[in-house]
């Protein structure tokens, strides 16, 4: 069994992984990454559409590009690295065991570890479409994974389920290719994911985008030979009568991602429910010295976040091995942090009571979409400890407030605050 | 060649039938018109092994279900299939259903069900299966129900059959038999198959082929089932759970499964078309409600699968095992539920009849009824996987994360006797594409190894026989070719 | 002053920020107005997309001998949106060689539009 030992092992090297073992290299602390693909970049490697970037460097880059930005930093900073390597259990006591074809069983000892795994996308059998079960089924993020990467093309003609950005970047891609999308089909009344994209992928190219539709069944015994979406009522059950039927070889699935944390539940944290771990501040997770980052903890939409986010947490990990790390743990005294009216879920889930004079980072998501509202952070006590404005909020944007607590009306024996996104009152004047 | 037997079937039936077969010193082919064995029937049932009280005292299948049953203990030892005896509950909602129960109880253990009890202690029965419903009023227990990987079962019953010598022949369906001087002449689309003896283990074909030598003496009616499968790690049953059965059918479980993951189904509906499997809403929604019934608390939102498959109904609802009017073909045929159950005991029928033939039925010396237990990466400790991987690196390369599969198990299975040559027949065998993702992450990985291994390009990769390919081309391949193609004009 | 010379001839979305004006492309006499932009640029986004609509294309080129089959590229400029096409059919035709460098031009000034088809990421040989 060949052992390593490390201060920190980062499990993953996306744009989460490589950013947070790059400031924990630079803190001078030894780190290793562990990747199970056969090279460093992760699921950036395959978006290899631009607008990444716009934000940490202020150039608009492509998926590729930015990730061989963080590529270049590692090697030029020497960090180790294992490739074609699998976590396959992470123990209570914070050992870390991988294998890969090389060095067989591998065991890595570390003070720390980030968790930084990404998240796998949703899958039919997920969403319970009925119908044959031929081949022509790929989630969107498979198809790109072969087009991008391998070289090789899904099907001839296309119906993509889902307006989400991904969904809609491979229509475009796909055309690019020569291939036919006949549709974009999407069960909520409006797009998934930006503007920008409806309007280069879609518009440009007069593929339809047809909401508050769903794929109800799936057609063909051997491959998909097409597929029926039907309207949706408020419930999303399909309105009688409304079938519409669109020859295709190829079903795309944009339907949802979902963080993968079966290591996280191995090692026992805590999970919380918008299926990433439940964290504090410091993005440390219910296990002493095991945090967390990118979209193993959340699902981002914007990679430059991840990287800001990977960044802290980086930091927070060499902060815990170099005060607190070995020491006796102190009886923490916390407050929650619950979703409130028209939020989904809140990061961090708990806040260290003796940090609340440091700037937190709050990340959450609204339920469904509204404009001129106000974010209110209230005590247990509904009283507002905090309220901020902001023009629109929507689901697949997630939402970032720095804030530093002390600056709140934040009582001292405040227990939970919650986070809720509400209509201006002045709004609903207006509009009676 | 002349083969002495040739099973039409490559199901449970046709591989069971195959295997106890293999031990006599005979020239046996099993054919099977898919591309791979156990791609009907036996792929999507329930894998349940009933304990045996279900089924009308005049039916024989009710007898052949009790002694299967016990011949599992055996089978699992010489085969090592994934089998794990769980027991089962009949659930009962209401006081007037326990009179039922009582009765099965009371005609089962008169025929030989071992361990029969009826439970009222409430609090006995939540204990042995928390999932269960409140509403339970009282439970039949049979200890001797187990549940059973129907496939994983079928592929070890084929190796353990073609390492004693039978030939596997797939991707051939038989589109016609002649009967000439006690000869059988077997046509396929490219081949001919000669045999003394047929056994016709057609599963939902099987009026068809016996129609074949002109035995028109039963129908058989497709019955659809539709089923769900849960993740994992959202429910654990300890039980299998029927509810208080209807006429027609043993109705909607809640079930375990091998790999512990739970699932609800099936419905039964008639149909016409053969090749119809698929799921359907009014399906999935019926199985959903009958499924909550006994189990409040379904994880629906951990679904991971939808899926059906058909049961071959005979219009006497009972087996129909015949040694013909037509000398030298046996049909085995109408195997509905406990059809799984009775595989074992349903061989040792075709083998009383195949005696009556003057088929000549010694026992081989080299006979081995042995099928090694396909190696695991999850069974091994770190020490002996460490050794594995420096012995051979295929151990060491994970192609499915979710249920932690090495590049080795993925080998074996297509390269073991009756092997795997489509991506399903891996899925099926060692459980890549099972898991949470669906083969979100191992598919591109597991045409590379096909292709690789069975020397095709990624775009002949299939998922589960002709017309299923997974690629259409290479990247670029389209835009080239519209090129040309104006190039041309 | 009269309208009735005037007409909507493309309603542009601004996409670059996420108000998402709805901006209208007039046609007045022989002249063209926009209308229902909040923003300089807003109006100048609308001006680009109604008379010389561009954009950046990401693609990809099929590599010799490269440790991947193929290389993720892109134009280092926005280039005529009425040229994609023939821009993809001659990028399909090309095959470059491994190793490449990110950034290495590929395809220099493609089709003669002033942009260059630029690689995105390193690639070394098989």
């Amino acid at each position: 069994m060949k052992k390593y030992k490390a201060d920190v092992v980062v499990i993953g090297a996306g744009a989460g992984g490589l950013a947070a073992a790059i400031e924990v290299k630079k803190a001078k602390l030894d780190v290793l990454i562990i990747e199970r693909d056969k090279e460093l970049g992760g699921i950036t490697l395959q978006c290899i559409h631009n607008g990444f970037g716009l934000k940490e460097f202020e150039e608009e880059l492509t998926g590729p590009e930015y990730a061989q930005r963080f590529i270049n930093q590692v090697v030029d900073l020497k960090i180790p690295y294992l490739l074609d390597s699998m976590v396959i259990e992470i123990t209570r006591d914070k050992k870390v065991y991988a294998v890969n074809n090389k060095e067989g069983l591998i065991e890595v000892e570390a003070k720390a570890i980030i968790l930084a795994m990404g998240c796998r996308e949703k899958t039919r059998g997920a969403i319970n479409i009925p119908g044959f079960r031929p081949a022509g089924i790929y989630t969107a993020g498979q198809a790109q994974r072969f087009v991008n990467i391998e070289g090789y093309l899904p099907g001839n003609s296309y119906v993509i389920l889902g307006s989400g950005d991904i969904g809609m970047i491979m229509a475009r891609r796909l055309t690019w290719e020569g291939c036919k999308v006949k549709a974009v089909v999407e069960i909520q009344p409006y797009v998934s994911g930006l503007l920008r994209n409806q309007v280069q992928c879609l518009e440009d190219y007069d593929i339809p985008l047809i909401t508050n539709y769903t794929v109800t069944k799936i057609h063909g015994r051997e491959r998909v030979q097409g597929v029926t979406i039907s309207k949706v009522d408020r419930n999303f059950d399909r309105i009688i009568g409304s079938d519409k039927f669109f020859e295709c070889d190829t079903l795309l699935l944009s339907v949802g991602l979902i963080p993968e944390n079966e290591l996280t539940i191995q090692a026992g944290a805590e999970l919380s429910k918008n299926g990433g771990p439940i964290v504090d501040e410091n993005l440390e997770t219910t296990i002493e010295g095991v945090f967390a980052c990118g979209n193993v903890l959340q699902v981002h939409d914007l990679v430059d976040l991840v990287t800001s986010e990977a960044k802290r947490t980086g930091k927070k990990a060499v902060e815990y091995i170099n005060s607190r790390y070995g020491k006796e743990l102190k009886k923490k005294e916390i407050i929650r942090c619950v979703p409130g009216e028209n939020v989904n879920y809140v990061k961090p889930d708990v806040i260290n009571k003796q940090n609340i004079s440091q700037e937190i980072i709050f990340t959450f998501r609204v339920k469904y979409p509204d404009r001129r509202i106000l974010i209110q952070f209230k005590d247990e006590n509904n009283n507002v400890i905090y309220k901020k404005k902001k023009v629109y909020v929507i689901p697949s944007e997630m939402i970032e407030l720095n804030l530093n607590l002390d600056t709140t009306n934040i009582q001292p024996n405040c227990k939970s605050i919650t986070i809720e996104v509400i209509p201006r009152l002045e709004v609903l004047i207006e509009e009676d | 060649m002349d083969y002495d037997v040739i099973i039409i079937g490559g199901g449970v039936i046709g591989c069971c039938i195959a295997r106890t077969l293999s031990k006599f010193d005979l020239n046996i082919a099993l054919l099977e018109k898919e591309a791979d064995i156990a791609s009907g029937t036996t792929k999507a049932n329930s894998g349940v092994v009933h304990a045996g009280y279900a089924s009308p005292r005049e039916y024989i299948k009710r007898d052949m279900c009790i002694v299967g049953n016990k011949l599992y203990t055996q089978a699992v030892e010489e085969l090592n299939f994934p089998f794990q005896r769980i027991g089962s509950f009949v659930v009962a909602l209401e006081d007037n259903q326990i009179n039922k129960l009582e009765e099965q109880r009371k005609q089962g253990t008169q025929d030989g069900v071992p361990g029969l009890e009826v439970i009222l202690d409430k609090a006995r029965i939540k204990h042995m299966e928390p999932n269960l419903t409140e509403e339970v009023v009282g439970v039949l227990h049979a200890p001797s129900a187990g549940i059973v990987s129907p496939y994983e079962m079928t592929y070890a019953l084929a190796e353990n059959a073609a390492m004693n010598g039978v030939k596997f022949f797939r991707n051939q369906r038989v589109r016609k038999i002649k009967h000439k001087n006690y000869t059988y002449s077997i046509k396929t689309k490219e081949k001919e198959f000669k045999a003394n003896n047929v056994i016709n283990a057609a599963g939902v074909y099987g009026a068809k082929i016996s129609k074949m030598v002109g035995l028109d003496y039963f129908n058989i009616m497709p019955r659809k089932g539709e089923y769900m499968l849960f993740d994992r790690n959202a429910m654990h049953l300890n039980k299998v759970l029927f509810p208080t059965p209807t006429k027609i059918s043993k109705g909607i479980l809640v079930c375990p499964t091998v790999s512990g993951n739970t699932f609800v189904g099936p419905n039964a509906q008639n149909i016409n078309d053969k090749k119809d499997i698929s799921t359907t809403a009014a399906g999935l929604k019926e199985i959903l409600e009958g499924g909550i019934k006994l189990v409040p608390k379904l994880p629906l939102r951990a679904a991971i699968r939808n899926f059906a498959g058909l049961r071959a109904v005979p219009d006497t609802y009972d087996f129909i095992i015949d040694n013909t009017d037509v000398y030298g073909f046996i049909n085995v045929v109408g195997i509905l539920s406990p059809g799984l159950t009775s595989c074992y005991a349903i061989a040792e029928r075709v083998v009383d009849f195949l005696e009556l033939l003057g088929v000549n039925t010694k026992v081989k010396e080299d006979y081995n009824p042995k099928r090694p237990k396909p190696e695991k990466f999850k069974d091994f400790s770190k020490k002996e996987l460490d050794d594995k991987i420096k012995e051979d690196p295929a151990w060491g390369r994970i192609i499915c994360r979710c249920e932690t599969i090495p590049e080795k198990e993925i080998l074996n299975a297509i390269h073991s006797p009756v092997g795997a040559n489509t991506v399903d027949g891996i899925k099926f065998r060692c459980r890549p594409g099972m898991g949470r993702c669906q083969g979100g992450f191992c598919r591109p990985r597991l045409i590379e190894i096909l292709s690789r291994e069975l020397n095709i390009p990624y775009e002949e990769v299939v998922k589960m026989g002709e017309d299923t390919n997974f690629l259409v081309g290479k990247t670029k391949e389209i835009v080239l070719h519209k090129l040309k193609g104006d190039n041309v004009e | 002053m009269s309208e009735s010379s005037a007409s909507v001839v493309k309603v542009i979305r601004c996409i670059v920020c996420p108000t998402g004006c709805q901006i209208q492309a007039i046609s007045k006499g022989s002249n063209i107005e926009f209308e229902g932009y909040t923003c300089q640029r807003g109006l100048e986004y609308a001006q680009q997309e109604y008379f010389e609509p561009k954009r950046i294309l990401t693609t990809t080129i099929r590599v010799e001998n490269g440790f991947l089959p193929l290389i993720p590229v892109r134009t280092d400029k926005p280039i005529l949106k009425e040229k994609l096409n023939e821009a993809l059919n001659e990028i399909a035709k090309t095959q470059v060689k491994a190793p490449i460098e990110m950034g290495q031009i590929l395809i220099e000034n493609i089709l003669g539009l002033g942009s260059n088809v630029i690689a995105s990421r390193n690639l070394t040989k098989k």
